[in-house]
């Protein structure tokens, strides 16, 4: 085993790692909205544009052996689904005000539906997950350049 | 082996998934039975619409409003499921008028209850929907043409729909909309229980569920 199978291998683990963080997301995303009926606010549908392909190109990218163009394919959408995610953090904490921002049909964006250990909101969620990935891809990135 | 890793985290989620909402729907049946023991109230008022025989042992209470499409469509359909079981089927009439303007409806059709015309004006409302409601387009001038062949007194009703018991009787339905978290039109409750997955069949077992425990062979 040379050491550049082993180096393959990692990469192979973060990147699925990438693709389990998004495929449970997506899934606790529509279980929210599905069974519980959560009704998603249109920020939150823009994460969930950025989040569900993500599946789909993590999935590619891993086979049948780790193709390091997933990265180049997968960091804007992480990137603007993590801004999305940081802005709704933000509005819904209440440190931007509710009044300029642009869902007023419909659900509010500042909708309390869930917080875990009386905190944890879904944007905040959101926002760690995106944040993770942004995280592992650039460590993805780093390694494969070297 | 990557194979198997990634099928294996799609089966478990997909499983999660699965029993995570059973789980859910079968405490929300819970609370809503409960409910309906102890707030019996909030399924049907003294106001309530009603048919069938008072000695029925299934209720069937329906959140709808007379401008909805979808609630037009089960009339007959509920209609041919309590034809079939005379006496053991109660229908209660609830209103929950979501979209901006269809209370008017809810108004027209409770001032015709006052003239004694109320199932009669509703039939009329449900198969002239297509040329006063078509696509969330609503033209009342338009129901005003078809309304009488229910035979009712329509300067009467333009008199009545706006009294304020009527409006009472909106607030109140819409109050127990909130309480009960019906979402959409229609909205079925069958002795309490809610009807979990929206569909012909999934209402036509729900009910048949009730009468099978209540009226055992």
């Amino acid at each position: 085993m040379s050491q550049t199978d082993k180096s393959i291998d990692i990469n192979w683990m973060l990147l699925f790692l990438c693709w389990l963080m998004v495929t449970v997301s997506a899934t606790i995303s529509v279980f929210f909205s599905s069974v519980l009926e959560y009704e998603p606010c249109v920020l939150c549908w823009y994460q969930r544009i950025c989040l569900f392909p993500l599946i789909f190109i993590f999935a590619t990218g891993l086979f049948p052996t780790f193709d390091k163009s997933v990265i180049k394919y997968a960091l804007p959408l992480t990137i603007v689904g993590g801004l999305i995610a940081f802005y709704h953090t933000l509005l819904y904490a209440g440190i931007i005000p509710e009044n300029i921002q642009p869902c007023s049909k419909g659900v509010s964006c500042t909708e309390k539906y869930f917080e875990l250990f009386g905190f944890v909101s879904i944007p905040m969620l959101s926002f760690f997950a995106f944040s993770t990935l942004v995280t592992l891809l650039i460590i993805l990135k780093r390694r494969t350049s070297k | 082996m990557k194979y198997v890793l990634i099928g294996a985290t799609c089966v478990i989620l997909a499983f999660v998934f699965v029993v995570g909402s059973n789980y859910y729907k079968e405490q929300q049946s819970a609370k809503y039975g409960f409910m309906a023991e102890k707030n019996s109230e909030l399924f049907i008022r003294d106001h309530s619409q009603t048919l069938g025989s008072d000695d029925a042992k299934v209720y069937l209470v329906e959140f709808m409003d007379p401008a909805c499409e979808t609630c037009a469509v089960f009339a007959p359909f509920i209609k041919k499921i309590m034809d079939a079981n005379p006496g053991k089927i109660k229908l209660v009439l609830r209103y929950a008028p979501f979209h901006d303007g269809a209370d008017n409806f809810v108004k027209i059709l409770e001032a015709a209850r006052m003239q004694g015309k109320y199932w009669e004006t509703l039939d009329v409302m449900f198969k002239t929907q297509n040329v006063w409601a078509s696509h969330g387009n609503w033209q009342p001038e338009r129901l005003w043409e078809v309304l009488p062949r229910a035979g009712v007194d329509i300067k009467q009703i333009k008199k009545d729909m706006h009294s304020p018991a009527i409006a009472k009787i909106i607030e109140q339905d819409m109050a127990d909309v909130k309480a009960l978290n019906v979402q959409k039109t229609p909205g079925y409750f069958v002795n309490g229980k809610p009807l979990q997955t929206f569909g012909f069949k999934q209402l036509y077992q729900l009910i048949q569920s009730e009468l099978d425990a209540k009226y055992p062979k």
